[in-house]
C-alpha cells in the first residue's frame, strides 16, 4: 500500500510539473506580459521598464527554470500585480474558495444522492419526474443568471440574505446553492442510473429473498455499490468547483482563488497564475486519489486490482 | 513563508467573522463600490483609476489643480518658482503632519523624489516621474527639484500623480508595506486595507488647510464588487451608497427611479482609429495613401455613435487630444460624415471597389463593431479581430496593424504631452512616423514658454488632422449613481473626490 501511495505521489508531482510547464508557455503566447502588467494607460517607457525589471526579455525556458527552482524551495515569489507574497495571497483566497467548494459539494451530495435514490426506487413516479425536472433545470440555468435571480428574490425582495461579500455565514448561503446546484444534476443522474441497475441485479433479489429488511437492502447492498462511480465524479466536481467557481465568486464578490486565477490570467500575473495552477492541479490529483481509496474501501475487489 | 500563510489565514478568518459593515448617513459611513481589484494602494505602484482615487484621498501633492478652473494652487508647497529651465524651487507648508504623526518637511520631499525618480525602484507609471532627476534640500522648508530636461508639464504632474511620502516610514516599510498600511498627509487616512477587496478610510481630523477642502463625511467604506449587476443589487438594498462607471443603459434605467441620483460627466479618455500611414504592415498597405485615410475619416459618423452607444456627455473629437488639455488645438481639419465622398476618395486612391483589411480592437466591442461596419459601408471590408490588450499592444509594437480602434485616458493629465506626444514621437506605437510632427512635439514638450508650446502643439495637431494619421472620434463619459442621501458633483478628470462629497 505504501509503495502504491509513493508511486501515486510521484506521478502526481510529474503531472503537476507538466501542467505548470504547459501553462507557463501558454501564458506567454497570450500577449506581451510586460504590456499586460503595465496596464492600458501605459506608455512605451512603462512597458520597457517592466520588461527589464521582470526579465521578460529572457528566453521563456530560462524564466520557467528560474520559477521552478524558487517554487521547489517553497518560494512562489511576489505577485506582479499586488506586490505581495503569492503564498500569503493564495492562503487568503484559497480559504474562501475551499469553504465555498466544500459547502457546494456537500449541498450537491446531500440533495442529489437522496433524490437519485428515491427516483430509482420509484421510477416514473412524481418524485422521479421532479428529480428529472430539477436536473434539467440545473444543467440549463447559467449560474450567473441563477445567482442574480436568487439575489433579486432573497436579498432585494425578501431581504433575508446579504447580496455579496463574505462577512458572515449568511453570505455563503446563496453562493453555495448556485455552485452546488451546478454539480447536482450529474451526481443525481448517476446515482439514479446506478441504483436502477443495482436494484435489478441478482444479489439484491437474493438479499430480498433471504428476508433482509428493505433498509438494509437499499443502503447496505444497493447504495454501497451504486455510489462508487458517484464518488469518482464528486472528486472531479470538487476540483472543478475550486477552479471553476469564477462566476459565483464574481457575482457574490467573494474574492476567492477562482476569481483570482481568472483575473491574474488576464493581468499576466505569472507568479500568481503559476502557483494557482500548481495548487489546483494538486487538488485534482489529491481528490482523485482520495476517491480511489474510498472506492477501494467500498468495493474490496478494487483493492486487489 | 509558513508564517505568511498563517498570518494571511488568520486575517482571512478574522475578515470572515468580522461581520458586515454598516453604511449610511446615521453612522456617517459612505459605502462605495469599486469594480476592479486595486493592485497596491501605494500610489506609485498601481496604474488604475481606483488607485488615483485612493491617492487623492490618502496623500497630497505639492501643488493642487482646481478641477473646475484648472488653476494651480499650493498644497504641500505654498509657492514655487523656476530657477532655470531644469530647476524648480518650492517653499513648503509648515505645521503639516502625516497620519502617523511624522512631521512633513523638506526631507520627505527629497526622499520621495529621489526614490521615485530612480527607474530601478520600479515605479509603475514611469511617465509620471521620469522627468525628475533628483531633489535637494535648501532648508527645512525649501526644496529644489532638478529635472532631466526642460519639462513644462512639471507643474501639472506635481499637482497630480506625484504624492509626498513620509521619508522615515517609507524607508522602513517600502512599497509593499505602504500598500498594506498607507501613510500620507491627505484628507483621509486608511484604517483598514485588505488588498484588492476592502478599504476603509477615516477622516483626518488634523487635515491642514488644503485647497482640496476639509472632508465632510467621516468614514468611507470601499468594497470591490466586480459584477455591475451585483453592485446595483447592493444599491437597491441600501448597502452601497455610490457606484461609478455604470454602463449607460443601466444608468438610464436607474435615473428613472426616485431613489437614485445619476450624474453623467465626461472623462479625458478619447476613442480613435490609428492608421498605418508609415507602412509598417507593408509598403503597399492602402493606409499609406492620404486619400484612403481621409476616406476612413469621412466614413464614420461619430455623432451617431455617441447618440446610440456612448450617450451622456460624450462629444465628437476632431483633434488628437482631449479638448481641455493644455495645447490641445481644436481648430483642425474636421472630416464630416460623408460616405459618398469616402467612396470617391477611395476610387481616386485607386480602390474603386474598396479592399479588405484586418481591423483590430481590444475593448468596447459594441463600439468597435459599429465603427468597422461604417468602414464596410464604404467598401473597406474589415476582418474583425478582438484581442486582449496585451496581445494587441505586442502586435502593434512589433509588426504594426493596418487599422485599430484605440482609446487613451491621458492618466487625467491636463496637458497635450500626455497624449499626442506619447504616440507621435517614433515610439513603439507610432503608426505615422512623421519626423516633422515629432520635431514640433519635441519643441512643445520642452519649452517653458506657454505660447510657444501652444504654437508647436497646434502645428503638430493640424498636420496630424490634415494627414489623417488618426481618426479621433469621441470622448468617453462616466455615470455616477448615488443614493438620495449623498450629494456629489463629479469632475471631468474622472477622479472620485471623497473630500467634496456630503450628506444631504
Amino acid at each position: 500500500m505504501l509503495k502504491f501511495i509513493i508511486k501515486r505521489l510521484g506521478l502526481a508531482i510529474l503531472v503537476a510539473l507538466t501542467v505548470s510547464f504547459i501553462s507557463f508557455i501558454l501564458l506567454f503566447l497570450s500577449g506581451d506580459p510586460a504590456a499586460a502588467l503595465a496596464g492600458e494607460g501605459a506608455t512605451d517607457e512603462d512597458v520597457h521598464a517592466i520588461r527589464a525589471l521582470y526579465g521578460f526579455d529572457r528566453p521563456v525556458l530560462v524564466q520557467y527554470a528560474a520559477w521552478l527552482l524558487n517554487a521547489i524551495s517553497g518560494d512562489f515569489g511576489e505577485s506582479y500585480y499586488f506586490k505581495l507574497p503569492v503564498a500569503g495571497l493564495l492562503a487568503e483566497r484559497l480559504s474562501i474558495t475551499m469553504l465555498l467548494g466544500l459547502c457546494g459539494i456537500s449541498f450537491a451530495l446531500l440533495t442529489a444522492v437522496p433524490l437519485g435514490v428515491m427516483a430509482a426506487i420509484r421510477p416514473n413516479s412524481l418524485i422521479d419526474r421532479f428529480a428529472l425536472f430539477l436536473s434539467v433545470a440545473g444543467q440549463a440555468l447559467p449560474s450567473f443568471w441563477f445567482g442574480l435571480i436568487l439575489i433579486v428574490v432573497f436579498a432585494i425582495k425578501l431581504q433575508w440574505l446579504p447580496v455579496s461579500g463574505s462577512g458572515s455565514w449568511q453570505h455563503f448561503i446563496m453562493p453555495t446553492i448556485v455552485l452546488g446546484y451546478y454539480a447536482m444534476p450529474a451526481i443525481m443522474r448517476l446515482t439514479r442510473a446506478g441504483m436502477l441497475e443495482v436494484l435489478s441485479s441478482d444479489y439484491i433479489r437474493t438479499a430480498r429473498a433471504k428476508g433482509a429488511p428493505e433498509g438494509v437492502v437499499m443502503f447496505k447492498h444497493a447504495l454501497r455499490n451504486a455510489i462508487i462511480p458517484v464518488v469518482s465524479l464528486a472528486a472531479v466536481q470538487i476540483g472543478f468547483m475550486l477552479g471553476g467557481s469564477i462566476v459565483v465568486e464574481s457575482i457574490f464578490a467573494l474574492h476567492g482563488a477562482g476569481y483570482l486565477a481568472w483575473e491574474s490570467i488576464s493581468r499576466n500575473d505569472l507568479p500568481t497564475v503559476q502557483a494557482l495552477i500548481l495548487v489546483f492541479s494538486m487538488f485534482y490529483i489529491v481528490f482523485t486519489f482520495l476517491a480511489d481509496v474510498l472506492n477501494a474501501w467500498l468495493d474490496p475487489r478494487m483493492r486487489s486490482s | 513563508m509558513k508564517l505568511d500563510i498563517l498570518k494571511s489565514s488568520v486575517a482571512a478568518m478574522a475578515l470572515t467573522v468580522a461581520g458586515a459593515a454598516y453604511a449610511d448617513k446615521a453612522s456617517d459611513t459612505l459605502a462605495v463600490g469599486f469594480t476592479k481589484e486595486l493592485e497596491n494602494v501605494d500610489s506609485y505602484f498601481n496604474s488604475s483609476r481606483e488607485g488615483v482615487v485612493m491617492q487623492r484621498a490618502i496623500w497630497d501633492g505639492l501643488i493642487y489643480r482646481d478641477p473646475a478652473t484648472n488653476e494651480y494652487i499650493g498644497n504641500l508647497a505654498t509657492s514655487w518658482e523656476w530657477i532655470d529651465d531644469v530647476t524648480l524651487e518650492l517653499k513648503l507648508r509648515e505645521g503639516v503632519t502625516f497620519h502617523n504623526g511624522e512631521a512633513f518637511n523638506a526631507d520627505d520631499v527629497v526622499y520621495t523624489v529621489n526614490f521615485v525618480a530612480v527607474e530601478e525602484n520600479g515605479v509603475k507609471t514611469q511617465r509620471n516621474v521620469n522627468w525628475m532627476k533628483s531633489a535637494d534640500k535648501i532648508d527645512d522648508y525649501t526644496v529644489r527639484i532638478n529635472l532631466k530636461a526642460p519639462f513644462p508639464a512639471a507643474i501639472e504632474f506635481l499637482s497630480g500623480p506625484v504624492s509626498m511620502y513620509p521619508n522615515e516610514y517609507y524607508a522602513e516599510v517600502g512599497p509593499s508595506g505602504m500598500g498594506l498600511n498607507p501613510v500620507g498627509t491627505g484628507p483621509y487616512k486608511a484604517t483598514s486595507v485588505t488588498p484588492g477587496q476592502h478599504f476603509v478610510l477615516e477622516r483626518n481630523e488634523n487635515y491642514h488647510d488644503s485647497p482640496k477642502g476639509q472632508p465632510s463625511i467621516g468614514k468611507i467604506d470601499i468594497r470591490t464588487i466586480p459584477d455591475v449587476n451585483t453592485q446595483l443589487a447592493e444599491m437597491f438594498t441600501g448597502t452601497l451608497d455610490l457606484i461609478w462607471q455604470v454602463p449607460s443603459d443601466q444608468a438610464e434605467k436607474l435615473g428613472q427611479m426616485d431613489q437614485f441620483t445619476v450624474v453623467n460627466e465626461s472623462t479625458m479618455r478619447i476613442g480613435y482609429l490609428t492608421l498605418d500611414a508609415a507602412g509598417r504592415t507593408g509598403e503597399d498597405n492602402p493606409f499609406t495613401k492620404l486619400k484612403v485615410r481621409q476616406a476612413v475619416a469621412h466614413a464614420i459618423d461619430s455623432q451617431t455613435l455617441i447618440d446610440a452607444l456612448l450617450k451622456g456627455k460624450s462629444k465628437v473629437v476632431h483633434s488628437a487630444c482631449f479638448p481641455s488639455q493644455f495645447g490641445c488645438e481644436q481648430d483642425v481639419k474636421a472630416y464630416e460624415y460623408d460616405p459618398e465622398k469616402a467612396k470617391a476618395l477611395l476610387a481616386e486612391a485607386g480602390y474603386p471597389d474598396g479592399f479588405t483589411v484586418p481591423f483590430y480592437a481590444y475593448r468596447d466591442r459594441d463600439y468597435a463593431e459599429a465603427i468597422s461596419s461604417y468602414m464596410n459601408a464604404v467598401g473597406i471590408k474589415t476582418e474583425f479581430n478582438m484581442l486582449k490588450y496585451s496581445a494587441l499592444r505586442e502586435l502593434r509594437a512589433s509588426k504594426g496593424t493596418p487599422v485599430s480602434f484605440q482609446t487613451w485616458g491621458s492618466y487625467s493629465i491636463n496637458d497635450t504631452s500626455a497624449i499626442t506626444s506619447q504616440f507621435f514621437k517614433f515610439g513603439d506605437l507610432d503608426d505615422s512616423r512623421d519626423a516633422e510632427v515629432r520635431d514640433w512635439l519635441d519643441i512643445a514638450d520642452s519649452s517653458t514658454d506657454g505660447e510657444k508650446r501652444k504654437e508647436y502643439y497646434s502645428k503638430a495637431l493640424k498636420k496630424i488632422a490634415d494627414e489623417a494619421y488618426w481618426v479621433p472620434m469621441f470622448s468617453y463619459n462616466t455615470n455616477y449613481v448615488f443614493g438620495n442621501e449623498v450629494s456629489y458633483t463629479p469632475t471631468p478628470d474622472e477622479v472620485l473626490r471623497f473630500t467634496t462629497m456630503t450628506w444631504n
